[in-house]
């Protein structure tokens, strides 16, 4: 049979068809580039000697840099949650405090925030309280971390939020539930969907910016990298190191998140 | 007898400027039918909306049974728990399941158990005519099913009114007379109605009442017959011939 070009179907030799692509073309060649560098790495820090010393005055500061990341991300993310409900809340003192909290934070770069903050005003406001004792190193660093990040969070909670359409508010509260009630079970729900992935982002910015704290002396893996080759002048087998560890603990973390993110999306399927 | 539903001097004004309802008295009885028509723009949503308070008045008062809704000493969640309201969009939540979709205010606001709420989610879906969708998604059905859905779920909370603001306007033809249906048994069945609607049809068959609406202001007000064929204003002769001639 022919069509009417003439032609046998199927048996044209060239010509714009679309096709399955090669396996070749779809693999993901990118993620071997990074396992072939990381178990280059791993080989070059494991077997050679010079890295023995580095690798073990470095390591013991893995379990700060964790529970800081975490301690961090929990604060922010409530913080997050309250001013970003905050920002779109009709109560004009919640919603003009969490705005005023969401732009000073964002118009300043980082890593001035943390000196303000750890060094300013946690130790004014424990003065102020009458406390005595200052707030541990470890701990206005946290601090510092959980008001920057969760006014970045602030913006992802209100985002998602607005991305829910009006209707599904009226929907609820013209069944009789009130607005925390149709917040909590019908607007906050829906919203994940849209929240999921970019918190996400900032869990893993947290990771990586506590490597910032060590500026505050918080003994994380970056301070313990910096005051070991200022002493023994290691610096590439110190900083080689302290690479390949954030890079395991950041891939290690979004492979983590990349399931996390399936599977709450997964058992929303009714979604549009 | 107290109206189920009083609207007095009602006004909204949006921005400041833009005046969508301008002074309306509007009474309605236990177990009537009242179709407001109107062109686009004249304020028919907007009228539906303050009767439960989506949209709060800027001037007036609105009484359901008696209870002055502007009044801060009533309890708005109460009141809104008896006024069923269908939308044009449908506003299922999309990430429950249609049972879900109706237990949950029976649950929350009526305080119901999960057996009675869903007895009677069973119950109103029957009604509707869609029993076998109960574990769907919203986004698993068609249009006509979905607004069926939607009227499930408010009449699962026995509401003594029920609001319609265009419920057929985003659907396909082939699934308006599906959605019509419903209203019209409910409307024999002696539930009180208001209803936004274009389906003349509907109008004829089932309203006690026709609000005729133009520039947030009541024109005129009758029985189907007294305002499709006798209409007194030109402002309403003049909207049917828009319509009839489209
Ligand atoms: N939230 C709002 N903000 C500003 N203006 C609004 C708002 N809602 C309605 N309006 C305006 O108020 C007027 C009346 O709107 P309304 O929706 O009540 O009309 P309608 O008769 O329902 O029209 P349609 O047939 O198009 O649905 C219109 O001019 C509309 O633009
Ligand atoms: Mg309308």
């Amino acid at each position: 049979m022919t069509d009417i070009s003439g032609q046998v179907p199927g048996l044209s030799a060239s010509g714009r068809r679309s096709e399955d692509k090669a396996w070749w073309e779809e693999f993901p060649w990118w993620g071997t580039i990074i396992a072939l560098v990381m178990v280059g790495m791993a080989i070059k820090i494991f077997v050679d000697e010079d890295y023995d010393e580095a690798w073990s005055r470095i390591w013991p500061g893995v379990w700060l840099t964790i529970t800081t990341t975490l301690y961090a991300f929990g604060i922010a993310f409530g913080l997050g949650l309250l001013a970003g409900i905050g920002q779109i809340s009709h109560n004009v003192f919640a919603h003009n405090i969490s705005r005023a909290y969401v732009e000073l934070i964002r118009g300043i770069p980082i890593l001035p925030l943390i000196f303000t903050v750890a060094l300013v005003i946690v130790p004014d406001l424990t003065r102020s309280m009458g406390l005595a004792n200052s707030v541990p190193t470890k701990w206005r660093a946290i601090i510092a971390l959980s008001l920057i990040y969760g006014a970045y969070m602030a913006e992802i909670f209100r985002g998602g939020i607005q991305s829910v359409p009006p209707g599904q508010m009226e929907a609820g509260r013209s069944l009789g539930l009130s607005q925390r009630q149709t917040m909590r079970s019908v607007v906050i729900p829906q919203a994940m969907r849209a929240i999921i992935p970019p918190l996400g982002n900032d869990f893993i910015a947290i990771l990586k910016d506590t490597s910032l704290l060590s500026v505050l002396g918080v003994l994380e893996l970056t301070r313990n990298a910096r005051q070991f080759s200022a002493s023994s002048f290691k610096f590439r087998e110190t900083y080689f190191t302290l690479t390949f560890i954030y890079l395991v603990l950041v891939i290690g973390l979004s492979l983590l998140l990349g399931q996390v993110e399936k599977i709450m999306t997964k058992d929303r399927k009714g979604q549009r | 007898m107290t109206a189920m539903i009083q609207l007095v001097g009602l006004e909204k004004t949006f921005a400041k400027t833009i005046k969508a309802v301008q002074g309306v008295d509007l009474s309605i009885a236990q177990g009537e039918v009242v179709v407001i028509i109107g062109p686009s723009g004249s304020g028919k949503s907007t009228i539906l909306r303050c009767m439960n308070l989506l949209e709060v008045p800027s001037v007036g008062d609105v009484y359901i049974e008696g209870q002055n809704l502007v009044d801060k000493a009533t309890d708005l969640d109460l009141v809104r728990a008896e006024v069923g309201m269908v939308f044009q969009q449908f506003n299922l939540f999309p990430h429950l399941t249609v049972m879900q979709n109706i237990t949950l205010a029976q649950v929350k606001v009526r305080g119901r158990s999960q057996a009675e709420a869903e007895a009677m989610g069973m119950q109103q879906l029957e009604r509707v005519g869609i029993p076998e969708k109960a574990e769907s998604y919203p986004r698993q059905l068609s249009g006509g099913q979905q607004q069926r859905v939607a009227i499930a779920r408010s009449l699962a909370m026995e509401p003594k009114v029920m609001l319609f603001d265009e419920p057929t306007s985003a659907l396909d033809p082939e699934m308006i007379k599906e959605v019509l249906d419903v209203m019209l048994q409910l409307a024999s069945a002696g539930m009180t109605m208001v209803v936004v609607t274009h389906e003349m049809g509907f109008a004829r068959a089932a309203a006690d009442r026709v609000v005729f609406v133009d520039e947030g202001r009541i024109i005129e007000e009758g029985t189907p017959e007294q305002i499709f064929n006798h209409a007194q204003h030109a402002r309403t002769k003049d909207f049917f011939d828009k319509i009839l001639h489209h």
